[in-house]
């Protein structure tokens, strides 16, 4: 460490002094060290700080104008509903009268939950020859008690699963009992 | 025999040295330091990623029924402070305007906002000063919905473009509130939301 001070003390007895062969070499180890120090901090820091965002665009409500109401195959449509304690259900048509008899059924979320219902679901259609706009339609309902993360969940499964339609609406009364 | 060779055990850092500083450089010059916020919040993850737009662009912080508002740019933050002063009846002074800019976001009601920049620069974004949000729940007093009309007119008489809204909920936030900020924005026609999230994979 010390290899700046290598050369002191000498030159007496006579000689004639000569200017000695200093020694040019600088000890970076630590200043090094300190870059490397450094360079983590700010690698970390700034990964860290990057926010990304999910864009979300909900229909007009202003608008009353009734062209716009498509109507929407029993088959195709698919409400997923969400309630508190990270509940989920699930059924296609209308509430009243699914479609196949099958009612609100419950399931999960992420890969092994609800993408696989989606992902069948798309599935189904697509060898009927419905794919992407004329695909599967989900509506996506939500109780005031659900977490926002819930939500998130949700329209992310859509961004992965690929499906076009989709839009979130408000829980009916009787959907809002059964997820209590 | 041969003698073994003493050899130097020292190594040149020069080379070393010069590299790391270069990255050193490179992480300082492109990091963007992290604005303090009134109301930090943990945000829900999701594989989207669009970028924020940097300008333009009106932060709505939820947490705990609470609403916290921001706005970009400092010329945004004025012209709409002074808007707000006209509807509310209070005139801001000049130094008040200066340090309202330094404000990244804020929490409280309009008419109490006088007070609040009456405190030393310092003091103006602690936690403590921002307890009760911005008023959004009554219909008769809803400030929220206020400052966010204001800024698109801002937006619209001085730049002719629609302002960016984002919602930057907290991750245990109950729907129900984020759904009534959007209820609100939804009755100005505001129809397209960036909901700020964290990143992650498809593989949850």
């Amino acid at each position: 460490m010390a290899e700046l001070n290598t050369d002191g003390g000498g030159g007496k007895g006579g000689k004639k002094v000569r200017s000695k062969k200093q020694n040019a070499g600088v000890d970076l180890t630590a200043m090094v060290d300190l870059a490397f120090l450094l360079i983590t901090f700010f690698m970390l820091t700034t990964s860290l700080s990057k926010p990304q965002s999910m864009e979300l665009t909900m229909p007009d409500k202003t608008k009353v104008d009734p062209i716009d109401k498509i109507p929407a195959k029993e088959s195709k449509t698919m409400t997923i509903l969400i309630g508190k304690d990270n509940s989920l259900k699930y059924y296609m048509g209308m509430f009243d009268d699914p479609y196949q008899g099958i009612g609100p059924t419950d399931s999960t979320y992420g890969k092994e939950g609800v993408r696989q219902v989606i992902l069948q679901k798309m599935a189904n259609l697509k060898a009927q020859g419905f794919v992407d706009k004329e695909g599967l339609l989900v509506l996506i309902k939500s109780t005031d008690e659900a977490t926002y993360t819930n939500m998130i969940d949700i329209l992310d499964e859509m961004a992965i699963t690929g499906v076009k339609l989709y839009a979130i609406n408000d829980m009916t009364d009787a959907e809002k009992e059964i997820m209590q | 025999m041969a003698k073994m060779k003493k050899s130097s055990t020292r190594i040149d850092m020069t080379a070393m040295c010069d590299v790391s500083f270069l990255l050193l450089t490179f992480f300082v010059l492109t990091s963007t330091a992290k604005t303090p916020e009134v109301h930090p919040v943990d945000l829900p993850n999701s594989t989207k990623e669009t970028k924020i737009p940097s300008s333009d662009i009106v932060t709505l912080t939820v947490d705990e029924d609470k609403v916290y508002f921001g706005l970009s740019g400092k010329d945004d933050k004025v012209d709409v402070l002074e808007r707000m002063g006209k509807e509310y009846n209070i005139e801001f002074t000049k130094e008040e305007i200066n340090k309202f800019t330094t404000m990244e976001n804020f929490g409280v009601d309009i008419r109490e906002l006088k007070q609040l920049l009456a405190k030393p620069v310092g003091e103006l974004m602690k936690p403590e000063n921002h307890t009760k949000g911005i008023p959004f729940q009554d219909s008769l007093n809803n400030q929220l919905s206020a400052w966010v009309k204001h800024s698109r007119e801002s937006t619209w008489a001085r730049k002719q473009d629609f302002v960016k809204v984002a919602i930057k909920g907290d991750a245990e936030e109950k729907f129900g509130t984020v759904n009534k900020v959007i209820q609100i924005l939804q009755e100005q026609r505001q129809n397209r939301f960036y909901l700020v999230t964290g990143l992650r994979d498809s593989d949850f």
